[in-house]
């Protein structure tokens, strides 16, 4: 029987036994290229230490678990981009000037405590890379407070420092701001490519709107939680944003500083850790913008995005079983 | 028709229709001896009415039906009863069948001829199809005459024959309405008249001009028969899609396409349905899409029921250095078989060989990510994500809540989970541990 060699090879499994291409691996790797050009700009602005940083986060994320899943016997998943992804956005969520135990602590803690402790990728219910940074900037509140001027080209731990524009704009307003920036064109402009003290990788909002627009052509987030998150921020910074009267906020300033695109378009969209259910997205997204601007305005930090997606993370279970999607059939069925 | 058809969500997995789309349908050699499980339809299996010994001819009844829901099993060559014993199926099962050895005559038993068929009753029309044995042959297999006989409450307006074809690869319904469109659309015609409807459509994905072309041919002069083109997607071929897609009616949850008044009717049965109803001929063959990288040949062949799949792979050449994987039916729903030794049934659609670079492999999968993708695409609306989460946990009795017994294991979430999670195992894990 010419077929009986070759039934002992074939392979038995259940359908469907084709499938696309798309694995965790090529999506994750594909954030962390979308992150390349806000990295880029960070360099150009404070220098190799950016790097320095964010490389040590990263090195260390990706060792922690290597070690973690090693040291319990479990399959070793670091290839699949994922630690590497939380180092990269550790070390973009740091000022640039932090000394070098900073990055490698907080990245411990993200990967360790919000990561590997609750099961792993997957399974974890809070952003683990904010996880980090919170921590860092509870333990060490003075250090993640310190921003580097970004025209000094070689940071040094004693490069001039400044306050970054929405502490500005907090502590003294938004003429002073606008007499450090010059007019509001220039304020922009300086926000768009990132000539600002801020963390590392939260400088350049065009560069991480490239990075956002990459993954939204490549469906790998879609508008629902960036658009929402970013929308309500407008809206909230345009209607209580003033000085005074309502409707004389300016939305502009508020959506290109501080952590927002990075966490419009990198951070809120984890998979893992927003709800799975477009609609929920978006309920999601409107969460972390009003938590934001609660904070950004009323709060005692100059910034919210990372409580408010920390916060918003704990409802995501509750806002995916409570907006179940549409089911095929389902309006004729209660009709009968 | 200006824009297309379709239904909500669903994929574009490759088609690779091309390795057999234009090869013509060729007759298979009459096999040597043929299995033919007494079970090939859904329902009651046929009560056995031949011994081991008995000569019988080509058409004549071996197995008859046994209770509403059943099917008679008719001999596909003439030859004598060498066995009657339970043999493996490609579903995987063990189905009482029965083994005739050829006398190499291929001697048939006369027909009974209805040239008038269009003037035939209603009832006269099903039991002709009952008697012939024909059962869905889009792979379902449910009896024919049993889908024409709905409930007095439940009034039918439409028929659709669905030459959708959405599962990739298989070119089977594709071949038929190039090659018999007049046969397709009488067959059509008569399931219309025994039903008492006067609205017929035929749905072709897009990706079949020629189908197209040569079905509005011939309905040219057929007022109340509608031939729409639908957009290519998987599963455009599923009962709710394709109706979703022609008429714009939502099947209810857990209900059957006669609660919103239309019978789906596959292509290959319509053909059939006409053959048994004009010519009397009992369902004794198929067309068989015999396909994928993995076959030296691939080919589209006219196929007696009962002929093994080693038989007919190795007349399309037999199998390629580095097939893995030969798979009953399309690459989206059909079963992997572990042996070659399994019959062509009525719902054999198609052999599909895949290589090892053409097939997924699932032995290695990860924790669900919950990014969400599955439920982008998943025709019924559900969150698949989630069951599969809960059906992993065995956490069955939750899954009802979120609409477990409304999948229909069309693997769309599967096919786009960057985990390569076994979805659909996943479901029917669930599915068999807790009551609907």
């Amino acid at each position: 029987m010419a077929t009986e060699a070759k039934t002992q090879q074939l392979v038995v499994s259940v359908s469907p036994h084709v499938r696309d291409e798309e694995s965790i691996a090529k999506i994750m790797w594909t954030v962390n290229f979308a992150l390349l050009p806000a990295l880029i700009m960070s360099v150009y602005y404070f220098g190799p230490r950016a790097v320095y940083v964010t490389a040590l986060c990263i090195v260390t994320a990706v060792l922690s678990e290597r070690l973690f899943q090693k040291g319990l016997k479990r399959k070793v998943t670091t290839n699949d981009g994922s630690a590497f992804l939380t180092g990269l956005l550790l070390g973009m969520n740091l000022p640039p000037s932090v000394p070098f135990y900073i990055p490698v602590v907080g990245s411990a803690v993200s990967i360790l405590i919000a990561k590997m402790l609750f099961g792993g990728l997957g399974y974890n219910i809070f952003n683990p890379a904010l996880v980090g940074r919170a921590f860092l900037l509870i333990t060490w509140p003075k250090l993640m407070t310190i921003w580097s001027e970004p025209t000094a080209q070689f940071v040094a731990l004693d490069a001039k420092t400044t306050a970054t524009p929405l502490g500005i704009l907090k502590e003294e307003g938004i003429v002073k701001l606008l007499e450090i920036f010059g007019d509001k064109m220039s304020l922009y402009s300086h926000l768009l490519m990132g000539n600002r003290a801020g963390s590392i990788g939260e400088t350049s909002a065009l560069a991480l709107l490239i990075g956002g627009a990459l993954l939204l052509y490549k469906r790998y987030i879609t508008w629902h939680i960036p658009f929402s998150f970013l929308g309500t921020v407008a809206l909230l910074a345009w209607v209580f944003g003033g000085k005074g009267a309502l409707f004389t906020g300016d939305p502009v300033i508020h959506l290109l500083s501080g952590g927002l695109m990075l966490g419009a378009f990198f951070m809120a969209t984890d998979y893992v850790t927003c709800p799975t259910i477009r609609k929920g997205q978006i309920v999601f997204g409107i969460g972390c913008g009003a938590i934001t601007m609660l904070i950004r305005l009323k709060g005692g930090f100059p910034e919210g995005v990372m409580f408010a997606i920390l916060l918003m993370n704990c409802f995501a279970p509750l806002i995916d079983r409570n907006m179940k999607p549409a089911l095929f059939g389902a309006v004729k069925a209660a009709k009968k | 028709m200006g824009k297309s058809a379709t239904f909500e969500r669903g994929i574009h997995p490759r088609y690779n229709k091309e390795l057999a789309s234009h090869k013509p349908i060729a007759r298979a050699r009459i096999p040597q001896r043929v299995v033919i499980p007494l079970s090939q339809h859904i329902g009651a299996p046929a009560k056995c009415e031949v011994k081991i010994g008995d000569e019988v001819k080509k058409g004549q009844i071996i197995g008859s039906p046994s209770g509403f829901v059943s099917s008679p099993v008719h001999a596909s060559i003439s030859g004598k009863v060498i066995a009657i014993a339970d043999f493996p199926t490609s579903a995987g099962r063990l189905v009482n069948s029965v083994v005739i050895e050829s006398d190499g005559q291929d001697e048939a038993i006369a027909f009974k001829e209805s040239p008038d068929y269009l003037n035939l009753g209603a009832d006269e029309i099903k039991s002709l199809i009952k008697d012939a044995g024909i059962v869905g042959m889009g792979g379902a297999a449910f009896p024919t005459n049993v889908k024409l006989s709905p409930p007095k409450e439940k009034p039918i307006d439409s028929v659709i024959l669905n030459g959708a074809e959405c599962e990739p690869y298989l070119t089977a319904d594709h071949r038929l309405m190039n090659e018999h469109p007049g046969e397709v659309v009488e067959g059509l015609k008569i399931i219309m008249k025994s039903l008492g409807v006067n609205k017929g459509y035929i749905g072709i994905e897009e990706n079949k001009p020629d189908a197209i072309q040569a079905i509005k041919a011939a309905v040219s002069g057929e007022a109340n028969i509608e031939v729409c083109s639908l957009e290519i997607k998987y599963p455009q071929g599923a009962e709710k899609m394709l109706i979703k897609a022609i008429k714009g009616r939502e099947v209810p949850s857990k209900g059957l396409p006669m609660d919103v008044g239309v019978v789906v009717q596959n292509i290959g049965t319509a053909l059939a349905v006409y053959e048994a109803v004009r010519y009397g001929k009992p369902l004794i063959e198929r067309v068989v899409t015999v396909t994928g990288n993995g076959i030296k040949e691939p080919n589209n062949l006219m196929v007696r029921i009962g002929t093994l799949m080693s038989d007919v792979i190795e007349q399309c050449g037999g199998l390629v250095e580095g097939a893995v994987k030969v798979i009953s039916g399309g690459p989206m729903m059909g079963f992997a078989q572990w042996s070659l030794d399994v019959p062509v049934t009525k719902g054999t659609s198609g052999i599909l060989v895949l290589t090892a670079d053409e097939y997924a492999p699932s032995d290695e999968y990860f924790a669900c990510i919950r990014c969400g993708r599955c439920v982008d695409v998943c025709p019924m609306g559900l969150n698949p994500s989630m069951l599969s989460i809960l059906a992993e946990k065995g956490f069955y009795e939750e899954a009802k809540d979120y609409n477990l017994f409304d999948c229909f294991e069309c693997g769309s979430c599967a096919f786009v989970c960057p985990a390569k999670r076994p979805m659909v195992q996943f479901m029917r894990l669930a599915k068999s541990q807790v009551k609907p």
